[in-house]
């Protein structure tokens, strides 16, 4: 028996806007490994010394490294929005019966990045 | 509102058609009519030839899953009018093969879904004649969501991971899975583990959410399936931690 | 081409699936085929909405359940069956259960029930209002626990092979394919359901077309009580969708265009805000459905491009109600008809839903042809005589699908033996006209090109004949005009010819097969309709107003003769506890 079997095309996640933006949230996922990876380079500059650090800081300022951080920095938050908002599909956390609301655990998450932030901050700038 | 509207369906003869060809149809444009009257329409009045699958016409039996105008819809639960003045593009489901014009080769979930033990497993069955055993409405609510699936296939056909690899188990299956998991009179979960974190089950899907957008049910599979991913992960790195408590 | 299994099943629905695996467990050395024309989720048993009546309650008794049963049917019901049927009722709904049925629950985690039409208590376990769906589900997917059981997925059965009296398999296609096969087997069940798209407006999906009465009625075996349709009082008008049962158990009312809740000038009770049972529009559904013809008669219905129609008013119901117990009729109204229940008056109207007669089997599900066994919509115990009570039906699948089931493997066992070389001869024949039949419609195109006539012509015209003669009221003239239309259609059906005559799901031949299955099956309900002189129950004759307990608490039975045409002879009805009294409701 003969069947007819559609070909995948190379670009299909151009054929639908909803496959577009998946894409595209897929990709933000090399700016966060950027992310990482610019951390590490920056706690390297930092153990290497001060002159390290130094250079680090006048290489991290060029125009071009500044663009790529400020595309990183967007993508990151895209990232942390939609997976923030996806959270609730996965947790589902019942609290005396009833199922917490998932505006609860979006603003749980929220809530605790913020709490996170605010350490991260206070170590950094105290 | 215009007299008639016109339906291009997507024909394919094996042995005689290399890829499907579309033909053009035009059928009345009524009220009430929905996408599955036009087609039933054709195949009465115009060309007998065309065949597709239906039965129910009320949304709960699953049989006429088509690709309407680029989206995985059920044919008896769209209408005419929603897409007038058409014209409308009627393709048999995606990702699945074609046998013939709007049918589609669906063995590949049939195969998939009993590797899920879709059934309830207890260590100890009880007999009938001690009666039923007791769910609460709460514990019913648990998983009824995951219940409500119909077996369209419309939750594949939207699913770019299932298009690219036909191995992936796929969203109804594994909510299934998730229906028997949550439910209180089950204890079979462990014996579904092994499929559902194989490669091909729950870790080969990246969380699009088109599966969950194209259910007519609301059963929203994606969600089954994070969830999974967030019990098999704790499962895992629970035993990892504590290798003698095994659940 | 030939295989062979030791029982094999028609229809993979409720009846059909529950037979397999009480074979498959009855005795797990035979093996057992399903085989069915559309994958088994598809079976119609997905679109039972309302419940499955079975005594739950210290309350209750199975003695009230048969005579609510019994009184129901109009007395027709064979009472031995009837008492079998109540008592193993609650056993396979709690089968069901275990299985995980979502049965929907009381607070304290016991089992629901709700009232229903006909029945004095509430026993109607219920899964929201998608019951048939859950209960197929739960029983397709229980199935795949047996590896006993083999499935053919869309294959479609066209001949029951009979040597001598005893049925010993079937002739079936293989849709996608085309492939035409010969599986034998030592005893054949037939599980494929009612008739009701005999009729132009049903609550039936399309696949009901009275296949196995037709098969079963070709292979010589009795059909029973064929003159007993069931209109469902409220189908929504263009499509025919129900809209259950429990919408009126859940308390809602019936009004005419007056914003009368007209029930109560039928002898069916005074209207109370809340629902009573057997009360006004928990009455059974033969008489709501005389009652609706009345209001037409009276002009008091509401004229619609799709008919007269009534109101179903849920609107006191309350949104919170509607959405825990009935979520799927608002699901249904909004999506087809474009209205909230909630807020808005729903149109109704009677449509055909259940076919009371069938294949005549005994209280074990065998039929008058030895090996060959019937179970489900498709037979006719009689549990149901002249007209069926809501939420019996789906146990009554389960009941006679199990019965049938290990009635079949018993003589599959017992009385096995090589397959008759008659039958595989019997069985190359038939693939040979089928094979013939493809050729002669290509043929008759060729020659005719413009000529022929569509089948789909042929089977609106089937459909009004039977809707005009065979209504809700008929009469000994609509009856003999609906004969002769019907004779007339036959001489049609044999000169039309089918554009498609490819191999690959074709599915154009299947409905040409489906419209001579229910050419067949149209004829016997008239031949048994025109035959019993008398009004009862779903049977409403108006030159014959009263029941005619002297000539006619028999059942109708009817065969093919050799010459193709059907004859007519009756059963007395067994009765053992209840004798025939008044049906009374409302007071």
């Amino acid at each position: 028996m003969s069947v007819y079997q559609r070909p995948v095309k190379l670009f299909w996640w151009l054929e639908k806007r909803s496959y577009v933006i998946f894409v595209l949230r897929e990709l933000s996922s090399v700016f966060i490994a950027w992310f990482v990876v610019f951390l590490l380079l920056l706690v390297n500059a930092i153990g290497d010394g001060a002159a390290s650090y130094q250079t680090f800081v006048d290489w991290s300022g060029q125009w071009w490294v500044v663009a790529i951080n400020v595309i990183a920095f967007l993508f990151v938050l895209l990232h942390t929005v939609t997976w923030f908002a996806l959270a609730p599909r996965a947790m589902v956390i019942k609290m005396r019966g009833t199922r917490v609301p998932a505006q609860g655990v979006v603003a749980a998450h929220y809530l605790a990045w913020f709490v996170l932030s605010a350490v991260v901050a206070w170590v950094v700038l105290r | 509102m215009a007299d008639e509207i016109t339906l291009e369906v997507a024909r394919y003869r094996p042995g005689v058609d290399a890829e499907p060809v579309m033909q053009q149809y035009q059928v009345p444009l009524r009220e009430h009519w929905a996408i599955l009257d036009g087609l039933t329409y054709i195949k009465d009045q115009l060309d007998g030839t065309l065949s597709f699958r239906w039965s129910c016409r009320m949304g709960i039996c699953g049989s006429c899953g088509m690709t309407v105008n680029g989206e995985p819809q059920l044919s008896c639960a769209t209408f005419l009018t929603d897409y007038a003045p058409g014209p409308i593009r009627v393709e048999p489901l995606r990702n699945f093969p074609v046998i013939r014009d709007l049918v589609v080769d669906i063995d590949d979930f049939m195969t998939k879904l009993p590797t899920v033990k879709p059934w309830v497993i207890r260590d100890v069955d009880e007999p009938v004649e001690a009666g039923e055993y007791l769910q609460t409405p709460e514990e019913l609510d648990d998983y009824k969501q995951f219940s409500m699936c119909i077996n369209c296939m419309l939750c594949y056909s939207a699913c770019p991971v299932y298009s690219l690899d036909q191995d992936f188990i796929g969203p109804a299956a594994i909510a299934l899975a998730q229906r028997y998991n949550l439910d209180s009179r089950d204890e079979g979960a462990e014996e579904r583990r092994a499929v559902l974190t194989s490669p091909e089950g729950i870790w080969a899907c990246t969380f699009v959410g088109e599966c969950s957008a194209a259910c007519p049910k609301g059963v929203d599979p994606a969600g089954a399936i994070q969830r999974y991913k967030l019990t098999a992960a704790t499962q895992s790195i629970k035993e990892l931690l504590m290798p003698r408590i095994k659940r | 081409m030939s295989t062979y299994h030791d029982v094999v099943v028609i229809g993979g629905g409720g009846a059909g699936l529950r037979a397999a695996i009480a074979v498959a467990e009855t005795n797990p050395a035979l093996r057992v085929a399903v085989i069915s024309k559309v994958y088994p989720m598809r079976s119609h048993t997905v679109s039972a909405e309302g419940g499955a009546a079975a005594v739950a309650g210290p309350d209750d008794s199975l003695d009230e359940h048969a005579y609510d049963t019994v009184s129901g049917g109009d007395w027709l019901c064979d009472q031995d069956a009837v008492e079998a049927f109540v008592a193993e009722a609650p056993r396979e709904l709690l089968r069901l259960e275990h299985w995980g049925c979502p049965w929907s629950r009381q607070e304290n985690g016991r089992i629901a029930v709700r009232a229903f039409g006909g029945m004095k208590k509430m026993r109607t376990w219920f899964a929201a209002d998608r019951t048939g769906f859950h209960l197929l589900h739960t029983l397709f997917q229980t199935s795949l626990s047996y590896s006993d059981i083999v499935r053919y997925d869309e294959w479609y059965v066209t001949k029951i092979l009979v040597d001598d009296g005893r049925a010993y398999g079937v002739v079936a296609i293989e849709l996608a394919t085309g492939r035409v096969e010969t599986i034998t087997a030592n005893a054949v069940i037939v599980c494929t359901g009612g008739c009701g798209r005999v009729f132009p407006f049903t609550t039936n999906a399309n696949i009901k077309t009275g296949d196995g009465m037709a098969l079963a009625y070709r292979a010589g075996a009795a059909l029973k009580d064929m003159e007993f349709v069931q209109y469902h009082p409220t189908g929504l008008p263009f499509t025919g969708i129900l809209i259950t049962e429990a919408a009126r158990a859940e308390g809602g009312w019936l009004l005419n265009k007056d914003g009368y809740r007209y029930l109560q000038d039928y002898d069916l009770g005074t209207p109370t805000p809340e629902p009573v049972l057997r009360n006004m529009e928990l009455g059974p559904r033969d008489r709501l459905s005389q009652a609706f013809v009345h209001e037409v008669e009276k002009g008091r219905t509401l004229d619609t491009p799709y008919g007269p129609v009534v109101n179903l008013d849920l609107r006191h119901l309350g949104a919170q109600l509607i959405d825990a117990k009935l979520p799927f009729v608002r699901e249904l109204c909004s999506k087809y008809q474009n209205i909230d229940p909630v807020r808005e008056l729903v149109p109704v109207r009677p449509v055909v839903h259940y076919m009371m007669g069938g294949i005549h089997t005994d209280i074990r599900g065998a039929t008058s042809l030895d090996g060959l066994y019937a179970a489900g919509e498709v037979a006719c115990v009689s549990i149901n005589g002249a007209n069926r009570l809501g939420s019996n039906s789906l146990p009554e699948c389960l009941v006679f699908g199990n019965r049938a089931g290990r009635a079949a493997t018993v003589f599959a066992g017992r009385y096995h033996r090589g397959v008759p070389a008659s039958i595989l001869a019997q069985g190359r024949d038939e693939e040979q006209r089928l094979a013939a039949e493809l050729r002669r419609h290509a043929d008759t195109l060729r020659r005719h090109a413009g000529e022929t006539e569509r089948i789909a012509d042929i089977r609106t015209e089937m459909q009004t004949t039977m809707e005009n003669g065979a209504g809700i009221y008929r009469d000994g003239d609509s009856l003999t005009k609906a004969a002769h239309r019907l004779a007339e259609l036959q001489l049609r059906f044999q000169r039309a010819a089918i554009e498609d005559h490819s191999a690959n799901f074709n599915t154009e031949l299947i409905a040409w097969l489906e419209l001579g299955f229910m050419l067949d099956v149209a004829e016997s309900i008239i031949a048994c309709a025109v035959r019993r002189e008398e009004s009862r129950g779903a049977h409403q004759r108006t030159d014959f107003p009263a029941r005619d307990d002297e000539r006619f608490l028999a059942h109708s039975l009817v065969r093919r003769q050799p010459d193709g045409t059907s004859r007519v002879t009756y059963l007395p009805v067994t009765l053992t506890r209840w004798p025939p009294g008044e049906r009374v409701y409302g007071r």
